[in-house]
């Protein structure tokens, strides 16, 4: 900060504003920001405060961010001239039903650390330019936090969503409650709960909201180190069956054959191809590993990982062997909030192109069919339609099984031979490569992200795959090849289109040849 | 059935007179209206900003037991139109629009009616969507009082100031036989206060009377020779009878000390703006006492000379503070000072921004920037001196690390899968020239779509396909809604594509409503509105009016017949212009109506069948091809614990509403087979229940088998 402090001014620029409250109310459209702005009034006015609000309804809250402002004072019995918008520099509290927005407010200078309390849900709401990124596009909360906590007086943040998903209310009253517990307004608690038991609606939840909220807050006042909602959901776990205990320990066993650091993400990949095949598969896989990697462990990390998802590809059976599995049952009734006893119904949405079906066919049959305009036509009409299957009954229930149950014979399925051509061909490049340029191998391992997904998906994603390639062959040579290939995954992931990626390796070719 | 209904604090509107009225400036608007005695009252129904027609909607039993006639008016045109009534009959009427995109589509009518001129009061009450938050194009309604030589009201911003407006407008209006226009900016409208209540008045001479003996005055008709004559009537008769009204009754107010040697100007929507700033300078109270004398011009036209040059005396420097651009009102008092040969030097956009919002930042910049060059004493030191207090480098940190949140297509929404659809076209057929519309479709210009170029005006997306008419190697497409159909494009759109044999295709989104305004009803809303006449056919209309091509689509959701629908569109050999009619309830609207009624049949034991969508984590493989099709905020991202994992899967929040966009555009665009439904059956029958147990039994039993066999890895 270039702040000279010697010429500032002794009275605060506020002085003669004769204490009035100025809170803006920052939110995602949509989030019932309208609610809690007017219990803010409501509360002001029944402490023998005159209180004023604004908004500006309209497009704004359809899912943009909006803002909503207050004044309010002790009745001076005079009525007071109150600003109808926030101003930079000049606001008491600031509320933000979610963490990005409350770092909005600092750009927006409604945050100063002389004067301002923020009161913000630390949840995300990811924004649209987030979601569609077709690799990793959530942007790092923590930074804010950490900003925001700078710039403000004080600063309460806690999962205020989480707590009000928990009591099946809105987050308007948790945020009140948050409001209530981080003393930033001079009103008593039972104030604001008065408030809500006149609004009418929903009280008992919002009630129960606020205090859970409340007493986050007493807590909080210094931003929480974990603000990651509790997790019930259960984590990672392998079962195995008693008769296959031995087959698995053996394989479990053959781990030490790994560099020691690479061992973890091993077992991973080793458990994730096991429950994608069987423990067959499992010494495949450590086979491969090993010979590929050899005793270099970043190598043998990221080829760990990566040629875990290479082997365990989204076939028809794997897509069906899981949607058919008992735990994922579980899983979707914990997902929707029922007991077991509930009656639900579960469609799937699924579409099979040519391509699955195809590669579900023996190789040698495959192959013919796949050669043949005829043969090809006739099971692109077949499934030309997508299908709805209500796993819930027995008869789609029992299609899916038997299609999960081909799980023993995919070694012989056509989608298996092109997988592996292609896994082969791939560790063969990175075999190559770890014995003349390392680092390269490493990034060719990683460049196995950009294969995801079905249909046009995937195979957009090894169009890519197969540029960066090609961009990797020609720096295969170079000290800093590694370093572009990282520019090339980079470009790959970030863009749906070729464009990016082409672009960097346009750039290449400039000087590589 | 409007998003926001009014019908408790109606109630209010019904308090006897001396009483205290607490609530938003549009209910107060709304009670000086019916304590003035106003005879008829309209407007178009689609002003988001003022949300005055949804009071009014909701307060129709009591404006009819008081005798006055409530129009919802298709356009602002015909809600000016309206006011011919004032002309020939001493009513008051009073419309409201949002300015400045209505102040355009009436400014035909307004020109007719300020020419010739008012018997009964005519108020306009402009919802002025300026600055923040604001989804139009910024422009000044100023102009058009100019032009048009009509009465602009610009009130401070405060309830008591706003009511009075109300009963000094329609007077004015009498005095000057003149049309007014009360200028209100957004946050005025739904700013929260208090005010004394006056007695609601019956119109002395209600419409329906005033039916039973019609008057004609061939004078007042805008025909030669009398329009010559209007022109001259409206600036040597009523412009002087306006000022002298103005003058005498004090419109304009004067705070502060009498004498001093700096001053301020300022429009009334600005003065609690300039008082702040002048709080933050320590120069005000909160209670409004100024050390600067302020002269608050609460009618912005017409201006008084004499008036301003009373306060100019004595003053060596004034600020004029007047929002927007061009600074009409500087330049006049600029003229008026030069002409009186006055000492004082008039300041305005050297120290004020020539565009733009005049938030509080602003005008304290502003203000401190005229007060150090032409009154630094009355400054404090700090003030002064320039070293504002520096914010750091915090906010511009910050711009970097957080996201743009431009507003979209709400949970749900029917026009989605519309969207999803084309973008599949696109994909197929190449890009295309596409012009959008005024309404929520418009959010379609933004990601994740990105679809559609140009935006001309309400109903006019088709016509602003219109140099392309002829037709080419592709076809222009044009999205259009429902509420500009109705307001306009059925003749300036589709019959200007009739006539001209388009070979253009036409999207038209219905979704039952003026959904972006709010939701209230049109004419082919499918609600029953005991007031109004609905569920009349866009398809009837289209036919009656020419179109051969017409293609209705009754569940938008249906992403796959919605691509083949439009593929058609712009393949058929059919010639003239093709419409698609894309219909799907407004999800706002519907969930609103809905939930109640499916919340009491739960209640009462009914069957009912809760849909709801989810994501399989383990088949979904973090590509998110689906939300470059979607933007629903309830299809999010979640970061998966799996460490194999780089990138965060897809994830549908409990906000989902089930519209079934999701599993169409999955199947549709055959992205993936993660996408489950599952339909939550509340109190199932007793078969259902034993059925589903006893399916769900076995499937268990297959399950638990098949897991005991083999070696199965849990991820969460």
């Amino acid at each position: 900060m270039s702040l000279d402090l010697t010429q500032l001014d002794p009275k605060p620029a506020t002085a003669n504003d004769g204490g009035i409250i100025k809170m803006a109310i920052l939110a995602v459209g949509g989030q019932g920001g309208g609610v809690l702005t007017d219990w803010i009034t409501s509360l002001a006015e029944a402490n023998g405060y005159v209180a004023q609000s604004t908004s500006v309804p309209g497009v704004a809250q359809r899912t943009g961010a909006t803002i909503y402002y207050v004044e309010m004072m002790p009745d001076p019995g005079v009525v007071p001239i109150f600003s109808l918008t926030p101003a930079p520099g000049d606001v008491d509290i600031v509320v933000a039903s979610e963490i990005m927005e409350a770092g909005r407010a600092v750009t927006r200078g409604f945050v100063t650390d002389d004067r301002t309390h923020v009161v913000a849900s630390s949840h995300r709401i990811y924004a649209v330019s987030e979601k569609t990124v077709p690799g990793d596009g959530i942007l790092a909360s923590d930074p804010v936090v950490e900003r925001v906590n700078k710039a403000a007086r004080a600063f309460t943040c806690l999962d205020l969503q989480d707590i009000a998903v928990k009591r099946a209310s809105h987050i308007s009253a948790s945020m009140f409650g948050a409001l209530a517990g981080s003393g930033a307004l001079p009103f008593e608690r039972a104030s604001f709960e008065d408030t809500i038991r006149a609004s009418g609606r929903g009280v008992d939840a919002s009630l129960a909201a606020f205090a859970d909220a409340f007493d986050a807050s007493q807590s909080a006042q210094e931003p929480a180190e974990d603000t990651a909602p509790a997790d019930d959901t259960p984590k990672r776990a392998l079962h195995v069956p008693a008769r296959q205990k031995q087959a698995w320990d053996a394989l479990a066993a053959r781990l030490s054959e790994l560099p020691e650091g690479a061992r973890e993400m091993g077992l991973h990949g080793l458990e994730k191809v096991v429950d994608f095949q069987d423990t067959a598969y499992g010494h495949e896989y450590l086979d491969l590993l090993t010979r590929t990697a050899g005793d270099d462990t970043a190598l043998a990390r990221a080829l760990a990982k990566h040629l875990a998802n290479a082997m365990c590809y989204d076939d028809v059976i794997k897509v069906a062997d899981h949607k058919t599995r008992g735990r994922r049952a579980e899983g979707v009734r914990r997902h929707m909030g029922v007991t077991e006893t509930d009656v639900i119904q579960v469609t799937e949405y699924m579409h099979p192109r040519a391509e699955e079906v195809i590669g579900l066919m023996p190789t040698g049959v495959a192959r013919r069919v796949a050669a043949s305009k005829r043969g090809t036509a006739l099971v692109e009409r077949m499934f030309a339609k997508g299908r709805r299957w209500r796993s819930d009954r027995l008869g789609p229930f029992l299609l899916l099984s038997t299609l999960a149950s081909l799980r023993p014979v995919r070694r012989r399925l056509y989608r298996h031979a092109q997988e592996i051509a292609h896994r082969d061909a791939w560790l063969a490049r990175i075999e190559r490569l770890a014995k003349t340029n390392p680092p390269l191998a490493i990034e060719t391992a990683n460049a196995r992200r950009l294969i995801k997904g079905y249909s046009d998906t995937f195979e957009r994603g090894q169009t890519k795959f197969d540029i960066v390639m090609t961009g990797i062959d020609m720096v295969a040579e170079r000290d800093d090849g590694a370093e572009w290939a990282r520019r090339l995954v980079t470009a790959a992931t970030n863009d749906v289109s070729a464009e990016p990626v082409e672009g960097v390796v346009a750039t290449i070719r400039s000087f590589a040849e | 059935m409007a998003e926001r209904s009014f019908v408790s604090e109606v109630k209010k509107l019904d308090v006897p007179a001396g009483e205290v009225f607490r609530g938003e400036g549009i209910l107060a608007i709304t009670k000086a209206l019916l304590e003035s005695g106003v005879g008829y009252v309209g407007g178009y129904q689609g002003a988001p900003i003022s949300h005055l027609m949804d009071v009014l909607a909701d307060a129709e039993g009591l404006l009819d037991s008081l005798g006055v006639r409530f129009e919802a008016n298709a356009s602002e045109a015909a809600a000016t139109a309206m006011l011919a009534a004032s002309v020939s009959y001493p009513i008051r009427g009073a419309v409201t629009y949002k300015s400045v995109v209505g102040t355009n589509v009436a400014s035909d009518a307004l020109a007719n009616l300020a020419s010739s001129g008012v018997k009964g009061g005519a108020l306009i009450i402009l919802g002025e969507d300026y600055g923040e938050g604001s989804s139009i194009l910024q422009e000044r309604s100023h102009a058009f009082a100019m032009k048009s030589q009509v009465w602009l009201l610009d009130p401070r911003p405060n309830l008591p100031s706003m009511v009075q407006a109300v009963h000094d407008g329609f007077e004015l209006s009498e005095a000057s036989n003149t049309p007014v226009m009360l200028e209100l900016r957004i946050r005025a409208c739904h700013v929260t206060g208090s005010f004394v209540t006056r007695e609601n008045k019956r119109p002395p001479l209600t419409v329906r009377e005033a039916l039973s003996d019609p008057q004609r005055d061939t004078s007042r008709i805008v025909l030669p020779p009398a329009l010559f004559h209007h022109e001259q009537e409206k600036v040597h008769d009523r412009l002087p009878r306006a000022r002298a009204f103005i003058r005498d009754k004090g419109l304009n107010e004067v705070f502060g000390p009498d004498t001093a040697d700096v001053g301020i100007v300022c429009q009334g929507g600005m003065y609690n703006g300039v008082i702040r700033a002048l709080q933050r300078l320590g120069l005000a109270s909160v209670t409004g006492e100024t050390d600067i004398p302020i002269y608050v011009l609460n009618v912005t036209y017409p201006l008084l000379d004499d008036e301003f040059l009373a306060f100019c005396k004595g003053k060596s420097s004034v600020l004029m503070v007047e929002e927007g651009q061009p600074n009409y009102i500087e330049q006049a008092f600029s003229t008026t000072l030069y002409k009186s040969e006055a000492k004082t030097r008039l300041y305005g956009k050297e120290y004020l921004p020539e565009a733009g919002e005049y938030t509080g930042g602003v005008l304290l910049d502003g203000l401190t920037g005229f007060m150090r060059a032409h009154a630094p004493d009355m400054l404090r030191d700090g003030d002064r001196a320039p070293n504002e207090s520096d914010p750091g480098e915090l906010p511009e940190e910050l711009t970097k690390l957080i996201p743009q949140r431009p507003p979209g297509f709400c949970t749900g929404c029917p026009e989605r899968p519309v969207f999803a659809a084309m973008k599949l076209v696109e994909e197929e057929l190449g890009t295309h020239q596409i012009t959008g519309d005024i309404g929520c479709h418009l959010f379609s210009t933004m990601p994740p779509f990105n679809i559609g170029g140009t935006t001309m005006g309400f109903g006019l997306g088709p016509a602003s396909n219109g140099a392309f008419d002829g037709g080419g190697e592709k076809r222009p497409i044009s999205v259009m809604g429902d509420g500009g159909f109705w307001h306009n494009g059925l003749t300036s759109s589709i019959g200007n594509a009739v006539f001209n044999q388009s070979e253009g295709v036409v999207m038209l989104v219905d979704n039952y409503y003026s959904a972006a305004t709010g939701g209230q009803d049109i004419l082919s809303s499918r609600a029953e509105n005991p007031k109004r006449s609905t569920n009349n056919s866009i398809e009837g209309a289209l036919k009656g009016i020419g179109v051969k091509w017409v293609r209705s689509i009754d569940r938008t959701y249906d992403v796959g017949r919605m691509r083949d629908t439009l593929k058609e569109a712009l393949t058929t050999e059919t010639t003239g212009p093709k419409v698609i009619v894309a219909s799907s309830e407004c999800m706002l609207n519907r969930q609103r109506r809905e939930r109640p009624q499916r919340n009491a049949a739960i209640k009462s034991g009914e069957r009912v069948a809760v849909p709801r969508f989810g994501v399989d984590e383990a088949t979904c493989t973090g590509d998110h091809a689906c939300m470059r099709l979607s933007g629903c905020p309830s299809l999010g991202l979640k970061e998966t614990k799996d460490p194999l994992r780089d990138d965060p899967v897809a994830h549908i929040d409990e906000s989902c509403v089930g519209c079934g966009n999701c599993g169409e555009v999955a199947d549709a665009a055959i992205l993936c087979p993660s996408f489950y439904q599952v339909d939550v059956i509340h109190n199932p029958g007793k078969l259902e229940n034993w059925w589903s147990r006893l399916t769900g039994r076995i499937i268990a039993r297959m399950q638990t088998r098949r897991s005991a066999r083999r070696i199965e890895l849990e991820t969460a």
